[in-house]
């Protein structure tokens, strides 16, 4: 029988695991404009999220419920099943080092383990965990960040501050064993004092998936997705 | 200046050109509405490659036009565009594959040739894989977004002799796939040729 644990991620800092097929991921903001950037991986590490393909078949520009997150090689990795929020930004990636410039030098020696490091950094160090590396970095989800789309000639985009609070959530279901891994580093659009909010990661068993369950009736394209990986474990 | 590079591409064909630092690449919509998928690599590394989203974020603005500056996955400006006769380029839409064609247009379209095997068949020469292959851009492609956050694939805003052009900022390769895909407006139902020309020294 599949327990279920919960983990709390401090503000600024990076976290992976790997995640079962069928379980709930809830993640919880425990702060206002709270970020958490998000790669996912499949089940052979290789296979991973395709924004462009998300977005794309689901006519999107923003990840919300009930969206189905695809990969590369046209699965489903999870489904969007519920969310506070109707915007998650997966347009303008996660931040680098220059990013924390503004805020001057810092290390450990410094700042202890308040030393503040990017979202790229910390997801790089992760991924080595796992054997992999820079280049299976990919288009992330910005979890409780929202970057507004102007209707503008080019598109223009800003993030909206004050988008999430304290205990917005977001719930995906794993649909094949997956690697999660995230950074809670600042939005890297942010332009506010360093203090990044933690998020709380719940994992738990889902219950089975009705074939008429949102994501499942929410568009072809999605129902295709999620055939695709009912296939891939048959 | 005589072209170093005059090369047309046919519809679902591609090819992996090296441009020096300095070194012009033009593009060339030959018949109109035609998506040339683009890739590009740091020549001396692979994996500092073109990244869609740090390169959105940092212009602040989603369509790529003339001043759009490249950038890598580690900030590093790959190359810019110097020239633009069309006006606006996609780069968060993607390339086809057979596998998204089976999620966008259903099992019947699986065995239709997409961009991601070209890109794996000309990049293979580099080392240029699975893994190595980022989101890309869609020269010539129109994906409006919104306020409201929808996306939406359009026909296209080019036309018959529209070009873009890129400046190399260090040597770069550039993986391209002539978009075959049949299935949306993104090539007017009618993959065509496009036509690369190149100045360097
Ligand atoms: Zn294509």
């Amino acid at each position: 029988m599949p327990s279920s644990y919960h983990h709390e991620v401090p503000g600024g800092a990076a976290w992976s695991a790997p995640v079962r097929a069928g379980r709930l991921v809830t993640l919880t903001a425990q702060g206002a404009d709270a970020n958490a950037a998000l790669l996912l991986f499949g089940a052979d590490r290789l296979d991973r999220l395709n924004i462009p393909d998300t977005v794309k078949s689901q006519m999107s520009a923003c990840v919300r419920p009930p969206m189905v997150l695809m990969s590369d090689r046209g699965l489903a990795l999870a489904r969007v099943v519920d969310s506070t929020l109707d915007w998650h930004d997966c347009l303008t990636g996660f931040g680098h080092d220059r990013h924390l410039r503004r805020f001057g030098p810092s290390s450990y020696a410094q700042h202890r383990n308040e030393w503040r490091r990017s979202a790229r950094t910390g997801l790089v160090s992760e991924l080595t965990k796992h054997g992999l590396g820079p280049a299976d970095l990919h288009g992330c989800v910005n979890f409780f960040s929202k970057v507004a789309i102007a209707d503008d000639p080019r598109a223009s985009l800003t993030l909206v501050t004050g988008h999430a609070a304290a205990g917005d959530t977001v719930t995906l279901r794993t649909e094949q064993d997956v690697l999660v891994v995230l950074s809670t580093a600042p939005h890297p659009l942010s332009t506010a004092d360093y203090a990044p909010a933690g998020v709380r990661v719940d994992v738990s068993p889902a219950p089975p998936a009705d074939a008429d369950d949102a994501s499942a009736v929410f568009r072809a394209e999605s129902a295709r997705a999620l055939e695709m990986t009912r296939r891939a474990q048959a | 200046m005589t072209a170093a590079l005059d090369l047309v591409v046919a519809p679902g064909d591609g090819a992996l050109i090296t441009v020096p630092e300095g070194g012009r690449l033009r593009i060339v919509d030959l018949h109109g509405n035609q998506a040339v998928d683009t890739l590009l690599y740091d020549a001396a590394d692979i994996d500092n490659r073109y990244s869609a989203f740090d390169t959105v974020r940092e212009q602040g603005a989603v369509y790529l036009t003339t001043g759009s500056r490249l950038l890598s996955t580690a900030l590093d400006e790959l190359a810019v565009i110097t020239d633009d006769t069309c006006g606006r380029h996609d780069t968060v839409g993607g390339a086809c594959s057979q596998e998204s064609n089976v999620i966008r247009y259903g099992e019947h379209t699986r065995h239709q040739h997409a961009c991601r095997q070209t890109f794996l068949r000309y990049g293979a020469a580099k080392g240029i894989g699975q893994r190595q292959l980022g989101h890309n851009i869609n020269f010539f492609m129109n994906v409006p977004v919104d306020a409201a956050g929808t996306l939406r694939f359009d026909d296209g805003l080019s036309a018959p002799g529209k070009h873009v052009e890129l400046t190399a900022s260090r040597d770069i390769l550039v993986l391209i796939s002539n978009c075959p895909q049949l299935n949306n407006p993104c090539n007017g139902w009618n993959p065509t040729a496009v036509q690369l020309i190149g100045w360097w020294a």
